[in-house]
Parts: C-alpha cells; sequence; structure tokens
C-alpha cells in the first residue's frame, strides 16, 4: 500500500489503524512531539504560511506536493518505502536468509541503540538551527531552512515509529527521551557531540547541511541495507528527502563562492580585508570553515578501530555504503583494511581486521563522496579565472575520535607540536574574529526575489516556480 | 507523426552544474536509464522512455532538462559523463545540417516531440515564439488573468497531481461545419459524472489518445481548448464540450493523419476517454460589468470565443451586463468550413457583433479577420482605449502578429499612443493570445 491515508490523525502507509495499540501509543506522542516543536522548532515563524513540499505517496508521483503550509500544520507521519518480495540478507553471517520483518532477540539491544542514535541526531538538528530564520538571506533561503526542519522533523517520526512498533514498553521510553533531550544543555545534551554545536551563521548552516546532513546520508544508506526489513525501508524513504538537505548545503556555499569570485573581480583584489569591506566572505574563511566542519563531521563515523561495527555488520544491522553493489563475499572475516594511526610523532597506516575497521571504511567512502562536490566548489573559482582552491583537509586534522584524538596535524598532513598547533591554529579553524565578522553578515533579507549582498542568487527556483516567488508569507 | 518518424527526438539530459550526485534519480528510475561515474549523473537516451518517474524527487531541477535530437547523433553516455555544463540547443540550420528536414523540425515542435507531459509542450510552444524573427507580438500580450477574472483550477489531474488522468464519458458528439468537406469539425460532449473538474471559459485540457505510437510509447496528451461556458455544456450538468477539427495534413498541407483528432471525431456516444488538466491561468474573461469583449479567431480556435459568448448570453438576463459590448471576428476558409455557422447566426444583433471573413470564397477575394479589424476601425479604437474592454485571439500562429499589427494601425490612425496602448493591454491583462 503506497497511498497515504490523510484521513487519519497521523498520515501513514503502514495499515496503522488495524493496529490499534501502536496507534494509541503514537496518537499519544503526538502531542508531545507538537509541543516539541511549538518549544524548540523553528524560532517565531509557527504562522508563517510556507511553501513546502509534503508527501502523498512514497512513488516518485506523489512525494513531493507543493504547497503553502503552516509548519506547525505539516502532516508528518510515517512512511515506508515499498516493500521488496522475498528480500534476503545480503551481507554478515546471516547472508542468504530472509530478512526479519520482527527484531531478533538478540539484537534488540543494538538494533535499539542504532535507531535512538539515528533519531537523536533529527531534533538536534532542528533545534541548533531554530534562530537563523531571524537572519536570512532570503525568502528562498528561508523556505529551504524550514524545509530541512520539517523533513528533520519527520526523520524523527521515522524513528520512533521503529522504536513503538517493534521496542514495547523500552522503545515508548526512548521515544519520549527524544523529546526531552535538548542540543547543547548541559545535563541533558543530545548523544552525538556535533549535534551540540551551535549553528550561529548561515555559513555554518550551509557547511553542516553539507558535510553533516552528508553523514547522515551514509549513515542511512547503510541502514537500507539492514537485514531488519522495517528499518531498510524507513532509511530507504529519508533519503529521498535527506537529498534535498545536502543540496541547500552544495548550492548554498557554492552561491557564496560565486559572490565572492565576482567581487573580487569587480574589485580586482584578493585582499581579505577590502573583500570584508566589501561585504563578502573570502575564500580563506570558507576554507576555515570547510576544514572545521569536515573535520567535526568525519568525528561522526566512531573510532577507527571497533568491535561494535564488526558486530554490526556481522549480525546483519548495519551494511557499507552500496553493500548491493559491492562484489566481495559480503562477510569480510581474514580481510584486512589499512588504517591511520599516530606513533612517536609520525602517521603510520596499520593493518587491521576488515571487520574492526568497518566505521573506517564508511568514513572513506563518505570522504570520497565529499570530495566531489568541493571539486564542483572549485569549477566556479576556476570558472571566475582565480587561482585559489578549496581542498579537504587531512583526514588526522583536527579529530577528537579514535587513535588520532591524541595528535595534532596540520590540514596538509604534517604532524605539528602543541606550540605551532597554537600559532597556526587561527589560519586553519575559524576564528573568534571569524566568527564575528560572519555574524555581522547575518542581516534579514525577506523581500521576494532580493539576496543578501554575501550570496548569489539561485539558478532556478523550488519546483520551477521563479526565483522571486512568495516562498514564505509572513501574516 | 512528427518526432517518431524523423527520427528527432527528445533527449532527456542532467544538468551537471547543479546536480549534486544524491543519486535519487538513479534509485528512481524504473527501468535503469540513468547512470553515473565519479563526475556525473547521466541519461543513457537508449533506454529513457519519458516516464518522468525522476522528475519530481530531484532535489535541484537539474533533471528537468530537454534537447532536441535527431537521434543519429544523439549524446551518448559517455560523452555525457565527460561534461561540466549542458550544451546549447541545436539551431534550426544544425537540426537541418543532420539531415533533419526543416518541415519535419516544425512539425516535431509543434507536437510537442514526444514527450509524456502538457508542460513540456508549452515549453516547445515557448522556444518557438522565440525563434520566431522580427515582430514579437507576444511582447503585447498580458501574463495574468483580468482583474475581475474568476479564480481558475488548474493540474487537478495530471503527471504531479494526486491523479494522474481522469476518464469522461462521451455524451455528444456532432459535425459543426458543412456536410461533404474533406474536413470536418466536430463538437463532442464529455461527462465527468461525479467527480470534480471544474473549468472556466478559456481554459484547456489534455486529451490522451489510447494506444502506443510507433516506438511502443504511450501517446502524449493533445491540448484542446474547452468551447463550453463554466456550468457546463448543458446548464447545471458536469460536462464540457470541445471543438476539434478532424487533422488530415499539417501545416504544409502534406498528408498526415492526426492521432487525437481522429480519435476524437469518431467516438461513440458512451464511450470513455481519458483527460487531464483543466490547464490555463491567464486566457480567462473579465466579470465586471460594463467590461466589453473582443474576440478575434479562426477555425478551431473559435473554441474558447463560443464558450465567453455562451457565458454572456446565459447571464444576460441579469441585466449586469447591458452595457457590455461582444464583438466577434471570425475566420475561416469559406462558410461551409467555419463551425457553428448556423446558430451563430441565431444570436441577437444587440447582444453580439459578428465579423465573418472568408479566405477562400470562389469568386470572392481573399478576406482575412485582420482586413475586417481595419474596416471596423472606428469601433475598434475606442475600445483599444478603453481600459475595460479585453482582447482575445484564438488560433493558428500565423494570425498571431498580423492581428496585433492591425490593433497597432487602428490605435495610431486614431491617433493614440501605441506604445501607451501596448503597455495597458499587457499590464492591465487586456490582449490574451492563444495560438497553435
Amino acid at each position: 500500500m503506497s497511498t497515504i491515508n490523510y484521513s487519519e490523525k497521523i498520515p501513514n502507509n503502514v495499515n496503522l489503524a488495524e493496529d490499534r495499540t501502536l496507534q494509541r501509543a503514537l496518537e499519544q506522542w503526538q502531542p508531545n512531539y507538537l509541543r516539541w516543536w511549538d518549544d524548540m522548532g523553528p524560532d517565531g515563524s509557527q504562522n508563517f504560511d510556507v511553501y513546502l513540499r509534503t508527501a502523498v505517496s512514497v512513488d516518485p508521483q506523489g512525494w513531493a506536493q507543493f504547497g503553502a503550509v503552516k509548519m506547525p500544520d505539516y502532516r508528518w507521519g510515517i512512511f515506508l518505502n515499498q516493500a521488496e518480495q522475498d528480500r534476503k540478507i545480503h551481507f554478515g553471517d546471516h547472508l542468504g536468509e530472509d530478512a526479519w520483518q520482527d527484531v531478533p532477540g538478540e539484537h534488540r539491544a543494538n538494533l535499539r541503540r542504532i535507531i535512538v542514535t539515528q533519531g537523536d541526531t533529527e531534533p538536534a538538528s532542528v533545534e541548533q538551527q531554530r534562530h537563523l530564520g531571524l537572519t536570512c538571506p532570503s525568502q528562498y533561503d528561508l523556505r529551504n531552512l524550514f524545509q530541512v526542519n520539517v523533513e528533520e522533523g519527520r526523520h524523527l517520526w521515522a524513528m520512533v515509529y521503529l522504536l513503538h512498533k517493534y521496542f514495547g514498553r523500552d522503545g515508548r521510553e526512548e521515544g519520549e527521551a527524544l523529546l526531552e533531550r535538548r542540543s547543547g544543555q548541559q545535563d541533558n545534551p543530545r548523544i552525538l557531540q556535533a549535534f551540540n554545536e551551535p549553528t550561529p551563521d548561515w555559513l555554518s548552516f550551509f557547511m553542516f547541511t553539507y558535510f553533516t546532513d552528508r553523514d547522515g546520508k551514509f549513515q542511512l544508506c547503510a541502514l537500507a541495507e539492514s537485514s531488519f526489513d522495517p528499518l531498510a525501508r524507513t532509511t530507504k524513504f529519508m533519503l529521498t528527502e535527506e537529498a534535498h538537505h545536502m543540496f541547500v548545503g552544495e548550492s548554498g556555499v557554492s552561491r557564496i563562492i560565486q559572490r565572492t569570485c565576482a567581487a573580487m573581480n569587480e574589485l580586482r583584489t584578493d585582499d581579505p580585508q577590502k573583500l570584508r569591506a566589501a561585504g563578502v566572505i573570502d575564500l580563506p574563511t570558507l576554507q576555515r570553515y570547510l576544514n572545521f566542519h569536515f573535520s567535526v563531521t568525519i568525528d561522526l563515523f566512531g573510532s577507527d578501530e571497533s568491535s561494535n561495527a564488526a558486530t554490526f555488520y556481522s549480525s546483519g544491522l548495519k551494511g557499507r555504503f552500496e553493500e548491493g553493489k559491492r562484489t566481495d563475499d559480503h562477510r569480510l572475516k581474514g580481510q584486512v583494511y589499512r588504517v591511520l594511526n599516530a606513533k612517536d610523532g609520525q602517521l603510520i597506516e596499520r593493518e587491521v581486521p576488515m571487520l574492526n575497521a568497518l566505521n573506517e571504511v564508511l568514513r572513506d567512502d563518505y570522504i570520497r563522496d565529499s570530495i566531489g562536490g568541493v571539486e564542483r566548489w572549485n569549477r566556479v573559482i576556476e570558472k571566475a579565472g582565480i587561482p585559489f582552491r578549496l581542498k579537504t583537509p587531512h583526514k588526522a586534522f583536527h579529530r577528537n575520535i579514535g587513535a588520532l584524538a591524541g595528535v595534532k596535524v596540520s590540514p596538509d598532513g604534517q604532524v605539528v607540536s602543541d606550540a605551532e598547533w597554537a600559532a597556526r591554529v587561527d589560519q586553519w579553524l575559524p576564528s573568534v574574529n571569524d566568527r564575528a565578522f560572519v555574524a555581522s553578515l547575518m542581516g534579514r533579507v525577506v523581500e521576494p526575489g532580493k539576496f543578501a549582498n554575501w550570496i548569489a542568487p539561485p539558478v532556478m527556483g523550488i519546483n520551477r516556480q521563479p526565483v522571486d516567488f512568495e516562498y514564505v508569507r509572513f501574516n | 507523426m512528427g518526432a517518431s518518424d524523423n527520427g528527432l527526438i527528445r533527449q532527456h539530459l542532467i544538468d551537471p552544474e547543479i546536480c549534486i550526485r544524491c543519486n535519487t534519480c538513479e534509485a528512481t528510475c524504473p527501468i535503469g536509464a540513468i547512470t553515473h561515474d565519479s563526475r556525473n549523473y547521466v541519461v543513457n537516451a537508449d533506454i529513457c522512455n519519458h516516464c518522468m518517474a525522476c522528475v519530481p524527487p530531484c532535489p535541484t531541477g537539474s533533471i528537468d532538462n530537454w534537447r532536441n535530437m535527431p537521434r543519429s547523433i544523439a549524446y551518448s553516455v559517455d560523452s555525457q559523463l565527460t561534461w561540466d555544463s549542458l550544451p546549447a540547443e541545436l539551431s534550426t540550420q544544425e537540426l537541418e545540417a543532420a539531415g533533419v528536414a526543416s518541415n519535419d523540425l516544425a512539425s516535431a515542435q509543434a507536437a510537442g516531440a514526444d514527450v509524456a507531459h502538457a508542460r513540456l509542450i508549452a515549453d516547445t510552444l515557448a522556444t518557438q515564439q522565440s525563434e520566431q524573427p522580427g515582430f514579437d507580438a507576444s511582447a503585447v500580450a498580458a501574463m495574468m488573468p483580468p482583474w475581475s477574472a474568476a479564480h481558475p483550477y488548474t493540474n487537478l489531474y495530471g503527471p504531479r497531481a494526486p491523479e494522474t488522468s481522469i476518464k469522461a464519458t462521451v455524451v455528444g458528439n456532432a459535425r459543426v461545419t458543412a456536410v461533404g468537406r474533406d474536413y470536418d469539425t466536430h463538437h463532442i460532449v464529455l461527462d465527468f459524472g461525479g467527480m470534480p473538474f471544474p473549468v472556466l471559459e478559456g481554459q484547456s485540457i489534455g486529451i490522451v489518445p489510447p494506444g502506443v505510437d510507433a516506438l511502443g510509447r504511450a501517446h502524449h496528451p493533445r491540448q484542446y481548448s474547452i468551447a463550453s461556458p463554466r456550468n457546463g455544456e448543458r446548464p447545471g450538468y458536469n460536462n464540457l464540450s470541445l471543438t476539434v477539427k478532424r487533422v488530415l495534413e499539417d501545416h504544409q498541407g502534406r498528408p498526415v493523419r492526426g492521432v487525437a483528432s481522429n480519435y476524437l471525431c469518431d467516438l461513440q456516444l458512451g464511450d470513455t476517454v481519458e483527460v487531464i488538466g483543466p490547464f490555463g491561468a491567464s486566457f480567462l474573461m473579465p466579470n465586471h460589468p460594463k467590461s466589453h469583449v473582443v474576440m478575434i479567431c479562426t477555425g478551431t480556435g473559435s473554441a474558447p470565443m463560443r464558450a465567453m459568448t455562451e457565458w454572456r448570453r446565459r447571464l444576460r438576463r441579469s441585466g449586469k451586463f447591458e452595457s457590455g459590448k461582444l464583438m466577434l471576428f471570425f475566420g475561416a476558409r469559406t462558410q461551409e468550413d467555419l463551425p457553428y455557422f448556423g446558430p451563430l447566426q441565431s444570436l441577437p444583433r444587440d447582444f453580439i457583433d459578428i465579423n465573418l471573413a472568408f479566405s477562400r470564397t470562389p469568386t470572392q477575394p481573399r478576406q482575412y479577420v485582420q482586413d475586417l479589424m481595419r474596416a471596423r476601425a472606428a469601433d475598434l479604437a475606442p475600445l483599444l482605449a478603453d481600459r475595460n474592454a479585453y482582447f482575445y485571439v484564438c488560433g493558428l500562429k500565423a494570425m498571431e502578429e498580423g492581428v496585433v499589427l492591425a490593433l497597432q494601425d487602428i490605435a495610431r490612425e486614431a491617433g493614440l499612443d501605441w506604445s501607451e496602448v501596448a503597455n495597458s493591454l499587457r499590464r492591465d491583462a487586456r490582449l490574451h493570445l492563444e495560438t497553435y
């Protein structure tokens, strides 16, 4: 059944009405969710009419319906991709067996932990971004922010559905706890550190949606391979929505670069001070933001050697990125992978069992993917005829998790002393000054078709609407 | 016709400058036509069947790019994988050099090539308009409806709506030109039963002919203007009428059997038809008292004029439009070819001012609608200057330029400032063009 039943309180394509216990549980969670949205959702925006897309079915024709919606009235619900008939487990110890339609008892704790960790990032990013609407560079961007926010909200629904349906009382309690933790709060923070950092300005937001939402994509891709079929189907549909978030990041940074390059050519200068005086963000500052978000995000993949990762894979809970497209034995026993370590002030590569290195495997896939987009940003600079290239920093740069956490490494991969790090960190990571400058640019531009000076307009509007379309009505 | 016969295809391409390589299109494509390498995502023209499943899920809009290409030199997957940006559309000269005859190109474009999507038909028409050299009639045309127009519903059924189409039942099919001509025009009445399909005069609908084309693909929908008023061909019933001319030759006079028009003209009572729409949000009539309507049309371009005339006729007793004039300039080859000639004659003279032009009446000089307009300059000039007067033009593309030039001459001879008049026609949404 792919059509979503909108006559019900909770839109869904999972025949919720036939499972009264689950329906009642979710209907009790729903008002708490809405209260959370009122408290922690986009600041002061609850009454705006926003041009949002809403899914009416999970097939291609139905999932992107556009219209003006007040965010608290957004039809959050439960949508799973179509079931694949007779799906088989395609990796790990259970390779070839039927995929699980229920949670096997022995994997209950691990699966719950995976789902809770994924679910926790969704409301966290809404909380991190809740003040950005006050400094939006255009209506178009404001609409994109809100679209990202409501879809993160829907991703929380997706995870809470799994918790309620398959984890009984424990699941319901976890569902409540997801609404109680708060990003950046001392006594009850979100689970992952990157989701407790503030998103103070729109450059950070675009970098976050490019780099950190891409981590989301890779985690979801790995979960979409899961032997637990309801998790695989849920995450597959989430991936379709996630693509928009990465688009917001990639095109946002690209438009900032475009504007900066235009100013550099107009003023015939590459002097950051002159460019800052002209109200655009100089390329070295963009590089420092990139260094920060890249390094913080690759920490999210966890320790480079992890017995948990091995367990998750062998037991079939979480596959690799594009597991189905790989041509090895999909069991990985006895295979090795090279990971980076620091020893006596040197970076060295070490061979470790592949199964234990699966976090590193996923991290390396992620790095390859994120470099592609950075190269597309470079094409914008190249097109403007400017001899500057953005570059992702070395994998060991500014790491706080795993074997590289204890060592100081420059963006080009040289191990440096603590003193040198302290002397040069402001060249490598955004300084207090940089952040203050970027913050100083953040005014609010909301007239249709107008854009803040530091960002170029997009090539096209949303859903073939013109760029100066009224994407948000403020009422 | 068109696309499949002469080897011209509408090739689906992805803009590498906008694409973010999110893989959504490749994951969505039901037939594996999309592939990628580390650089680009591309569409294989040999596999793509234009089902459009990949278009709505694309977060960037980069997926929605199309080029008219001779099939023999369509962009291969390998060449697309090397692109940093999209190539420009081939010019008519380049297409001709590649072996596409120019009239094949014209007919392929007029047919909207082979893409099963009404929006793309509109794109192609827009390209044609921009390619026309010299006088640009569309520069004077309104983009918006008159201020007193009723609010239209659009795209209730179609590829982007929850329901992709709606079934209508044929409840009438009558010939409205004289019998015994090579060309015949039918008045077809479609009933929607209990299903919602609200329309306004000036809107159109799409008909999806059954079956498949020579390449085994579903036919793309053809657009027809609605010939009946908003409350139904029969007042109070959920039906509407179309004016359909059986197409037996193309614009160049070469024999071609129109797929949709022949299908429609041959329908029997009780048959069902697949419909999409309604379309159109600017070619709509004014509804305020004292608004005048000047209608200029040829052939089946009379359909929206019939709809507007009939709506005003039904409202006539309300007394609201007593001072509002209706003026009709209607052209056809001969009187026998003119749709609705009989019923037109029975409309009261004080209700509508009818001017008929026949271009092929034996022993008579050829007369076109713009000739009649010039002859009626004394009555048209005050209307050009009157902000309550609205002009509607519907028919073959070729008439557009002549009609607007006639309006320009009439304005100048009356001592009006044409640029001011033109500005008002566009800005106040007083001149509406619908040509094909």
